[in-house]
C-alpha cells in the first residue's frame, strides 16, 4: 500500500495554503487530517503530485462563539467536536453525531472540515449539518464567500468549494436547548452507516430537524417528516406516523450491505427512533 | 539445583503468560517484512484484472526504464526453474487437475492471478514500475459460482472440457459401517419424517493479521526462504519437488509469523516466483503483499452448496443422512484444497448414532480465487449442516432442540464408539459438557423470557441456538492420510538438547504462527524434565534448527507435535538415568527420578538433571558403554484422531422492524481432555467464537458475474472488532474426557471455536424468528436477510430471484423462501 510519489506542503497560513493551491490547481489535494485521503493515496486511486497539509494552519482549529451562532474551524478534530461544551449546549446534534465518527483514533485524526468537504454521503457528519442549516465559509484567491448547506452538498464527493478555495470555518447556528440524536445503522462498528438519522427538535414537538446520511448522493433533509411533526406532540404512534414519509424524495445506493428499498425502510423507522429520542420520549 | 526447588508443583494447568507476546506484540521481532539483507531488491507483482483471459502481449520496456529497475519478468521469460504449484491432496484417481504455474504465460484464470513481476531496488519504486508494465489480454468468458460452473455452460479451464473436478463418495453400507440410506429414507417418507435442506456455505477470506511475506536469499551454500507460512517443512519438500533444487540446498524459515487460520497453509505462487526471482538474479529479494493482494489473491475459504437429506422416526430418532456437497475449489486445486470437503466427511454425524450415512462431494473449478483450508477446514461445514438439522428435526418434532440431540447422541458409557462413518471416539461425555452449558447460561430462564416476549409481540424478539459438536483433530494418523491419498504423513518430530550449563533447548517441527506453544511446550517440558519454565527455550520454524516436522494445521501441535516432545523428554531421561547410575555409584534400579533429580532410593544422595548434562559436557566421568550425549528425539505418528466435543449456547435478539440482530449471550462448555494452559486454551475458544460468528453474522467474500472481487477491501469484507462482541462465557467439564491415544490425555482447541459457534449462532437467529414461519436465513445472517425473511413469511413466503451477491446459491432449491432476495 505504497502511494504514488508526492510533494508534500505544509503551510501555516491560510493565505500561503491558496497560493500553493493557486499554484499547482488539479495537481493537488488538500490534507485535513487524512483518514479519507490516506487510504485513497495508499490503495492508488488518486494519485496528486502535491499533498497541502493544512495541519500546520492553527487559526483553522478551534470553537467559539459567534453570538447567534457557533464557529467551529474546519481542522477541529471529531474527538474536539464531540467533547466541546459550546457544541453541547448550543448544536447537540453535532456532538452526538461526531461521537458516532468511525473510531476513536480516527476521531483524534480526522476533522470536522475535513469530513464535511470529502462529502462522502455516508459520512456521518453531512446530515446534522444540513438539518442544522450549517453555513460554510470558503476562502478562496477573492476572499471568503459564505454557502449555506443546502448548496454547499453538490453530488456524491463533490461540494461548492472550487479548486482553487479552502473551507475554512463552519458557522453552526445556535439550537440552545434542542433535544438531539443520531441514530446509526451498522453491521459492525467502526463501519460507515449503512443509513443514519440525524434528529434535533425543540420542544415536543414545536420544531424538528431531521437529515439523513447515505440516503442519496447527498446528506439530505427529510423535509415531509419535519412538516409533519411541527406541532405534533411526541407520542410513539404519532413520530412512528410521520417518520413513513421519512424515504419521500431518497435515492440511496444499492450495495452489499442494504439495497436501496431496505435502506428506504431503515430510512423510516430509524427516523421515528431517532425523533423519538430526541424529544426525549 | 536451588533454583528447582523454587518451581511451583506443576506447570501444566497454569494460566502462564505467553513468553512469546512480549516481542509478538511490539513487532520488536523478526517478522518476515522486518528483514533487510545486503543488496536485497524488492519486488511488486503485475496481476489480472480480468478473470480469464488470453494473454497477448505484455510491453515491459516503459518498466523496465523506470528508476532503479532491476528486471521485469513475466512468465515467458522463465523456464522450468519456475516450478509449479502444487496439489498435494488428489482426491480422486479421475480428479481433473488444472496445471498451476505461478506465473501463467497464456492465460490467466482468476483476478488476481499474476502476470508479470518487477524487480527493484526499494518496495516503493517496483509498485510504481508494475503500473507501466502494459499487459494486453483477450478477454475470455468467466465462470463464477458453483451453479453456474456445474452446467459446463462456460468452462474455467477450457483443454479441461469440464468444470467438474472430482466426486469423492462415502457411503456407509458400502463401507460395510452402516445400513443402507435410500431404504431408511424411503421409510421415513412414509412412516417418519424427512427433513431436506440446501444449506449455503459463503466463501470467506482468511484474514490473517500480518499480509503473507517472502525473502529469498541465494547467497550461500543453501538457498533460504523466509515466509510468513504455516508449513515451513512442507514449503521446503515441495520446492525441492518442484523446481529441481535438491532438499539438502533448501532452507526455510518461517520466523515469527502473524496468524494464519490455514490461510498461510498454502505453497503460493508469490514464494515461486521470489524463488525463482532470486535465483535468476543472485540477489536477495523481498515481497510484501499489501492487504488488498491479500484479500484478493490468499486462498479464500469453505464456499460449498450443501444438499442434505435427514431421516428420522416419528420421535426423531435419526435413521439416515445423506449429504452432497458441491465444493468451489476456485481456478486451481490448491495444496489441499480439494481435501478441505473431504475432511468434513467423517464429521457429518458428528455426536450421533445415525445407523445410514451417505456423503458425495462434487468439486469444481470456477474462475476465482482458489480456495483451500480455513480455520477447521470442512468440519465447521458438516457442524453447520448437522446441528443446523438437528434444530430443524427438533422444531417438527415440536420438542426442545437439547432433547433431540439426547435422543440420538452417543452416550458416555458408549465410548469408545465407531460412528457410521467409520472413526472410532476414543472418549467424550456429551451429557456433562451439555448440563454445564445449560446451567452457566442459564437456558431455562432465557427460553422462558423468549416465550414472554412471544407472547407480548415484543419487537426485539429472542432466540436460542445450540450446538452440540465434535471433530476429528490432531492431524494425524499417517496410515489414515495415506488412505485418503493424502500426499504427506501427519507424524512430528520433536527434540531436546541438555545444553552444558543445564539449559534446555526444545525444537519442535510443529511450526507456531500465534498459537503460544513456546509457553505451552516450555510448560510441558518443566514438568515432564523436571526443570524450571524459564530455563527451557523452544525452536521452530527454521528447518536448518528442526529437521524435521511437519508444521501446524489442523489443531495437531498440541496433540502431536507436543506428544513427540514427551517422548523425546522420557528418552532425556532413560539416557540421564544411565549415568547418573555411574554418577551416583547405584543401580538404576535403585534410582527415582522426581523433580528434575535422580535420587537413590533411601539415601540422601543425589544428582540433579542439569549436573548430569554438565557432565556430558565435560566428559570427564561416564560409562564406557554410554554415548556421551543425554540429548534425544522423537518422532510420534499418532494411532487416531482425537474428538474433542462441546455444547455451545447462544441466545440472540433480533429487531423484527430492522433486522438487526445482537448477541445477548454466549455460554460454551467445551470438552477437550487435559488442558496445559488455560489462558491459552481461553484465546483459542475467544478467537475462535469470534471467527465461527463472525462466518455467521458479518463475513461475506463476493465476486459479481465477471469474477471481480467486490468485497476487496475491509470495508466491504466485514470482520468484526471487540467493539462487536460480548464477552463470552467459557467453561471446560469438571472431569474431562481425556484422550486415550496420547499421554498428556489432551485434543485439540485451536478450531472449536470455530467449529461450533457458527451453527449456535443462526439457530439462534433463526429461532427468534421460527414463530413467524421462518426455517432459514442465509448465513452471514445481515440485518437485510433478516429482515426481507420477516417480510417475506408475513407476505405469505413470496419469493424474489436472488440478486447476484449470491451467485452461488441455487434457485428454487428448497427450503430457502426466507433468504431470497437477501443481500446484495
Amino acid at each position: 500500500m505504497i502511494p504514488v510519489q508526492f510533494d508534500y506542503l505544509a503551510p501555516t497560513s491560510v493565505e500561503e495554503a491558496l497560493a500553493a493551491l493557486g499554484q499547482h490547481g488539479d495537481d493537488a489535494k488538500i490534507l485535513a487530517g487524512g483518514q479519507s485521503l490516506l487510504p485513497v493515496l495508499r490503495m492508488r486511486l488518486n494519485a496528486p503530485e502535491v499533498v497541502i497539509d493544512l495541519g500546520g494552519i492553527s487559526s483553522l482549529r478551534g470553537i467559539r462563539d459567534d453570538g447567534d451562532a457557533l464557529v467551529i474551524g474546519a481542522m477541529t478534530t471529531h474527538h474536539d467536536v464531540r467533547d466541546d461544551s459550546l457544541v453541547k449546549e448550543h448544536a447537540l446534534l453535532l456532538s452526538k453525531a461526531a461521537a458516532e465518527v468511525a473510531d476513536s483514533q480516527i476521531r483524534h485524526r480526522g476533522t470536522f472540515g475535513g469530513a464535511l468537504a470529502h462529502a462522502d454521503p455516508a459520512g456521518d457528519l453531512g446530515a446534522p449539518a444540513l438539518a442544522l442549516g450549517a453555513q460554510f465559509v470558503i476562502a478562496g484567491p477573492g476572499g471568503s464567500r459564505t454557502v449555506d448547506a443546502a448548496d454547499f452538498f453538490v453530488d456524491l464527493f463533490e461540494t461548492a468549494i472550487g479548486d482553487d478555495e479552502i473551507l475554512t470555518e463552519v458557522r453552526i447556528p445556535k439550537h440552545t436547548g434542542w433535544g438531539a440524536h443520531y441514530e446509526k445503522f451498522v453491521r459492525v462498528a467502526h463501519q460507515w452507516p449503512i443509513v443514519a438519522v440525524a434528529a434535533t427538535v425543540r420542544g415536543s414537538i414545536d420544531e424538528a430537524r431531521v437529515g439523513l446520511t447515505n440516503m442519496g448522493s447527498t446528506p439530505l433533509r427529510a423535509t415531509a417528516t419535519e412538516q409533519a411533526l411541527a406541532g405534533a406532540s411526541a407520542t410513539e404512534d404519532g413520530v412512528r406516523e410521520a417518520s413513513q414519509l421519512a424515504a419521500e424524495g431518497t435515492n440511496p445506493p444499492s450495495d452489499l450491505n442494504g439495497a436501496a428499498d431496505y435502506r428506504q425502510h431503515l430510512a423510516r423507522v430509524l427516523t421515528g427512533r431517532a425523533v423519538l429520542k430526541a424529544a426525549g420520549a | 539445583m536451588t533454583a528447582t526447588q523454587d518451581r511451583p508443583a506443576t506447570e501444566i494447568g497454569k494460566d502462564r503468560r505467553r513468553k512469546e507476546d512480549q516481542r509478538l506484540i511490539t513487532g520488536r521481532t523478526r517478522w518476515t517484512d522486518n528483514i533487510t539483507l545486503p543488496g536485497m531488491l524488492h519486488m511488486a507483482m503485475v496481476r489480472s484484472p480480468f478473470a480469464h483471459a488470453t494473454i497477448t502481449s505484455i510491453d515491459t520496456e516503459a518498466a523496465k526504464a523506470s528508476t532503479n529497475v532491476v528486471a521485469v519478468l513475466s512468465g515467458k521469460d522463465f523456464g522450468d526453474e519456475l516450478g509449479v504449484c502444487i496439489n498435494a491432496w488428489p482426491i480422486t484417481p479421475d480428479q481433473k487437475t488444472p496445471g498451476h504455474s505461478p506465473m501463467p504465460a497464456d492465460r490467466v484464470a482468476f483476478a488476481g492471478e499474476i502476470v508479470a513481476v518487477v524487480v527493484a531496488r526499494t518496495a516503493a519504486e517496483a509498485r510504481d514500475a508494475a503500473e507501466l508494465v502494459d499487459v494486453e489480454y483477450d478477454e475470455l468468458p468467466a465462470v463464477v459460482g458453483i451453479k453456474k460452473a456445474l452446467t459446463d455452460e462456460v468452462l474455467a479451464h477450457p483443454d479441461l472440457g469440464t468444470n467438474k473436478s472430482a466426486l469423492w463418495v462415502f457411503d456407509s453400507a458400502e463401507a460395510g459401517t452402516g445400513t443402507d440410506v435410500e431404504a431408511a429414507i424411503a421409510t421415513a417418507r412414509t412412516d417418519g419424517i424427512v427433513i431436506e435442506r440446501d444449506y449455503r456455505q459463503q466463501r470467506l477470506i482468511p484474514a490473517f493479521m500480518e499480509p503473507r511475506s517472502v525473502v529469498v536469499d541465494p547467497t550461500g551454500e543453501q538457498i533460504t526462504m523466509w515466509s510468513a507460512t504455516q508449513i515451513p517443512h512442507i514449503l521446503r519438500f515441495a520446492l525441492a519437488a518442484t523446481t529441481g533444487v535438491p532438499e539438502s540446498k533448501i532452507r526455510v524459515i518461517a520466523p515469527d509469523v502473524g496468524g494464519g487460520f490455514g490461510g498461510k497453509l498454502q505453497a503460493t505462487p508469490e514464494e515461486w516466483i521470489a524463488w525463482a526471482v532470486a535465483r535468476r538474479l543472485s540477489r536477495p529479494v523481498k515481497y510484501t503483499e499489501t492487504r488488498s493482494e491479500s484479500l484478493m489473491a490468499a486462498h479464500h475459504g469453505r464456499d460449498q452448496v450443501q444438499t442434505l437429506t435427514l431421516a428420522a422416526d416419528k420421535e426423531g430418532k435419526v435413521t439416515a443422512l445423506r449429504v452432497h456437497l458441491d465444493a468451489d475449489l476456485g481456478a486451481y486445486i490448491a495444496l489441499v484444497g480439494g481435501g478441505v470437503p473431504v475432511l468434513g466427511a467423517f464429521m457429518f454425524n458428528a455426536i450421533y448414532k445415525f445407523p445410514a450415512y451417505r456423503f458425495e462431494c462434487q468439486t469444481v473449478l470456477t474462475n476465482t480465487t482458489f480456495t483451500d483450508a480455513y480455520r477447521g477446514a470442512g468440519r465447521p461445514e458438516a457442524t453447520y449442516a448437522i446441528e443446523r438439522l438437528m434444530d430443524e428435526l427438533a422444531a417438527e418434532v415440536g420438542v426442545d432442540p437439547l432433547e433431540i440431540r439426547e435422543r440420538n447422541w452417543i452416550k458416555h458409557e458408549e465410548f469408545p464408539f465407531t460412528t457410521v462413518a467409520g472413526l472410532e471416539y476414543d472418549s467424550g461425555n456429551y451429557e456433562a459438557a451439555t448440563a454445564l452449558a445449560k446451567e452457566s447460561f442459564g437456558y431455562d430462564a432465557l427460553r422462558a423470557e423468549q416465550k414472554e416476549r412471544r407472547d407480548r409481540g415484543d419487537r426485539v424478539q429472542l432466540g436460542i441456538g445450540v450446538s452440540t459438536f465434535t471433530e476429528m483433530c490432531g492431524l494425524a494418523p499417517s496410515r489414515v492420510l495415506g488412505s485418503l491419498d493424502y500426499g504427506a504423513g501427519g507424524w512430528e518430530h520433536a527434540s531436546v538438547r541438555m545444553l552444558a550449563t543445564g539449559k534446555v533447548e526444545v525444537v519442535t517441527g510443529t511450526s507456531a504462527h500465534g498459537q503460544g506453544h513456546e509457553t505451552a511446550f516450555s510448560q510441558i517440558v518443566a514438568d515432564r524434565l523436571g526443570v524450571p519454565f524459564e530455563d527451557v527455550e523452544v525452536l521452530h520454524g527454521d528447518t536448518q534448527v528442526a529437521h524435521r516436522g511437519l508444521d501446524t494445521y489442523g489443531s495437531r501441535s498440541l496433540v502431536v507435535g507436543g506428544e513427540a516432545l514427551v517422548q523425546a523428554v522420557d528418552k532425556v531421561i532413560d539416557k540421564a538415568r544411565h549415568l547418573a547410575s555411574h554418577l551416583l555409584e547405584a543401580s538404576q534400579d535403585d534410582l527415582d527420578y522426581a523433580d528434575g533429580k535422580f535420587t537413590v532410593r533411601g539415601t540422601d544422595q543425589g544428582v540433579a538433571i542439569q549436573e548430569l548434562a554438565t557432565a556430558t559436557f565435560t566428559g570427564h566421568n561416564y560409562p564406557d558403554d554410554m554415548e556421551l550425549s543425554i540429548d534425544a528425539e522423537a518422532t510420534y505418528d499418532p494411532v487416531n484422531f482425537n474428538y474433542p466435543h462441546g455444547t455451545h449456547l447462544c441466545a440472540m435478539e433480533v429487531d423484527t422492524e430492522t433486522g438487526a440482530v445482537k448477541m445477548r449471550k454466549y455460554t460454551c462448555c467445551d470438552d477437550i481432555g487435559n488442558i496445559i494452559n488455560p489462558l491459552i486454551v481461553a484465546g483459542q475458544v475467544h478467537g475462535g467464537l469470534v471467527q465461527g460468528i463472525a462466518q455467521a453474522l458479518w463475513e461475506e467474500a463476493v465476486h459479481d458475474e465477471a469474477g471481480t472481487l467486490v468485497s476487496g477491501s475491509f470495508v466491504d469484507y466485514l470482520l468484526p472488532t471487540a467493539a462487536d462482541t460480548i464477552s463470552f462465557d467459557v467453561q471446560h467439564t469438571q472431569e474431562p474426557s481425556v484422550c486415550t491415544t496420547n499421554t498428556l490425555g489432551t485434543k485439540g482447541v485451536g478450531e472449536a471455536g470455530t467449529i461450533a459457534s457458527t451453527p449456535a449462532v443462526v439457530n439462534a437467529v433463526v429461532d427468534a424468528v421460527r414463530h413467524l414461519g421462518i426455517n432459514d436465513i442465509q448465513m452471514p445472517c445481515t440485518p437485510e436477510r433478516v429482515w426481507r425473511a420477516i417480510e417475506d413469511s408475513r407476505a405469505g413466503g413470496a419469493t424474489e430471484t436472488p440478486p447476484d451477491a449470491m451467485p452461488h446459491f441455487a434457485e428454487g432449491e428448497a427450503n430457502q423462501d426466507s433468504t431470497d432476495g437477501a443481500g446484495q
